[in-house]
């Protein structure tokens, strides 16, 4: 999603208050944002905290700054820095992390990142996690305060159109519960569950922003009714959309009866490899989504 | 900037003379530690608010354990009041021992965990030359603060970027938490370690407002300026110079005798 990131920033690089600092990442990306934003744009070299207390300060003089790097090199190194200098004054910085979850793969665990969602949001930095590439211009237009954007890669079905940008969006009708999932697994979901029936296959829901806004009210009277709920987040269980939705729904007095969780489990082999591999071992792939769906009998 | 002549110095010092007592006797009532930290930056402090900065400069208090001093320095400019500063430390105040970074004249960031300020104060010159503004950035930070990576990282930006619009006081009184630097650090004089980054250094007596002024004046073109203010921890304190200054809150009998070997108040 990087490059629809970098189209989304070169398309409002006329806004003569957006600044743009890069932890020494951005080679065949960002090229194009350079250029655009000419001496708005600074490569901050491989100096996390300075970066984010340099946006701090250049927010303080009226700047809306972009701080972006490999994602945990963004909201975990410089992670008191965030806090104390972004978070306290409510500063309007948008710390992109490129490569969510197990994104960048084989390049080991250093590079992923699997709890940024729960710590940026116990920050209180709104959290975006773009399902579509389509997502990341309107998400952008939405920015204010201290924002962590998760780009991940976009895995929707071939052929399908992103439906309009919503922090809840529908992409699959289905009787048979609720399947929610956070960022870019929603795509996932609709491919494998799109060829199942309507009638028995859960409704997919692509969830884009932590914390959650106001539940869809036909996801909560499906809940309500004792249908089963879904979870899918590349993210540990802690503080991620399993755990937030949860406290919402508990909080509505919505009963939930019926709940799968899927989430990253970490290394459970001890074993490293793509962001596919990760995947399988964590249930977060078509086997594992099936063999959810076949325990909740919607299969 | 302009130089000053004596009388002004002098009225300089009368002040600070006034903000020491004062800032002893807020200390001593709020029962509140890390005075040495305090007294070794106020002539400094002092000296940059009421000579040096123009209204539309920034600051920065990066090592923000010394807010004490900050806020006696706004409250010689009038920005707080006498009750105001009753409530340092106090249940609800709005002076906590750290700077919460709002609701307070000229205070932006919450400093307090070492070694954000610098970067901070990069940020508001990158800004600030974005805008073809003409301020100047000032940021202080203590010696021992320099042990954090972040500095350094700052610097290297600094440099890079040719700064010549921000300047870093550094109170080296040689004295951090738990020892020396020396003794902590193998570290003396942070001098030739700013000279090597490439910054524009002075080292100077930090407790002489003239030479202050003098040295922060003397910038480099296309570099950030530093200014090593070589200072003593808790100074006129039974205590200076002896790491419990750095901590300890001053007791009755300490206060007093501080007070008695303080200048009484000059009419200014």
């Amino acid at each position: 999603m990087r490059k629809a990131f970098a189209n989304a920033v070169i398309a409002r690089g006329h806004e003569s208050d957006l600044f743009f600092l890069t932890g020494d990442l951005g080679f065949m990306a960002l090229e194009g944002v350079r250029e655009t934003l000419g001496d708005r744009f600074i490569n901050c070299g491989v100096a996390e905290q300075n970066m984010v207390s340099v946006a701090a300060g250049l927010a303080q003089e009226g700047f809306r700054v972009f701080v972006y790097s490999i994602a945990p090199f963004c909201y975990a190194r410089p992670f008191e820095q965030i806090r104390n200098d972004l978070c306290f004054g409510g500063h309007h910085v948008c710390l992109v992390g490129n490569g969510g979850g197990y994104a960048y793969g084989h390049m080991g665990p250093t590079h992923h990142a699997l709890e940024d969602c729960a710590a940026m949001s116990a920050l209180g930095l709104h959290v975006l996690a773009p399902t579509f590439e389509d997502d990341i211009a309107p998400m952008l237009l939405r920015f204010s305060g201290p924002t962590y954007l998760r780009l991940g890669h976009d895995a929707r079905p071939k052929g399908a159109k992103a439906p309009p940008y919503s922090p809840w969006r529908q992409l699959l009708a289905g009787g048979g519960g609720v399947l929610a999932a956070l960022g870019p697994l929603a795509s996932l979901a609709w491919r494998v569950i799109e060829p199942l029936s309507e009638a028995t296959r859960p409704s997919v829901w692509a969830v884009t922003e932590l914390p959650l806004s106001s539940i869809p009210e036909s996801v909560g009277t499906a809940i309500h009714s004792g249908l089963p709920l879904v979870v899918l987040e590349e993210h540990v269980s802690q503080g991620g959309l399993g755990m937030q939705l949860l406290y919402n729904l508990t909080i509505k007095g919505i009963n939930v009866q019926h709940f799968q969780h899927s989430y990253a489990l970490g290394y459970p082999s001890g074993r490293y490899g793509s962001q596919a591999f990760h995947q399988g071992e964590c249930g977060l792939d078509e086997v594992g989504i099936t063999s959810i769906l076949t325990s909740l009998q919607m299969i | 900037m302009h130089f000053f002549d004596n009388s002004q110095y002098l009225h300089l010092n009368n002040i600070i003379s006034i903000a020491y007592r004062r800032l002893l006797k807020m200390h001593f009532k709020s029962n509140c530690g890390h005075i040495g930290g305090n007294i070794s930056c106020l002539d400094a402090l002092m000296t940059l608010h009421h000579l040096i900065m123009s209204s539309e400069d920034r600051f920065v208090l990066s090592k923000g354990h010394a807010a004490g001093a900050l806020y006696i320095v706004l409250w010689s400019l009038g920005f707080l009041s006498e009750s105001d500063l009753d409530t340092f430390c106090q249940e609800g105040t709005a002076l906590p021992g750290h700077p919460s970074g709002s609701g307070i004249h000229g205070l932006l960031f919450p400093t307090g965990s070492l070694g954000h300020g610098p970067s901070l104060a990069s940020g508001l010159a990158l800004g600030a030359r974005q805008k073809k503004l003409r301020n100047h950035v000032y940021c202080l930070c203590s010696d021992g603060e320099w042990q954090e990576g972040s500095c350094w990282e700052s610097l290297i930006f600094a440099v890079h970027h040719g700064m010549d619009n921000l300047t870093i006081l550094v109170d080296q009184n040689g004295l951090q938490g738990f020892g020396s630097t020396k003794e902590v650090a193998s570290v003396e004089d942070l001098s030739p370690r700013f000279l090597a980054f490439g910054a524009s250094v002075a080292s100077i007596d930090g407790h002489n407002p003239e030479a202050i002024v003098t040295a922060v004046a003397n910038r480099t073109p296309g570099k950030p300026h530093i200014v090593v203010l070589n200072t003593r921890k808790g100074r006129g304190l039974p205590f200076e110079g002896q790491l419990a200054s750095h901590y300890l809150p001053i007791s009755e009998e300490q206060y007093e005798a501080a007070c008695v070997s303080t200048p009484e108040e000059v009419d200014i």
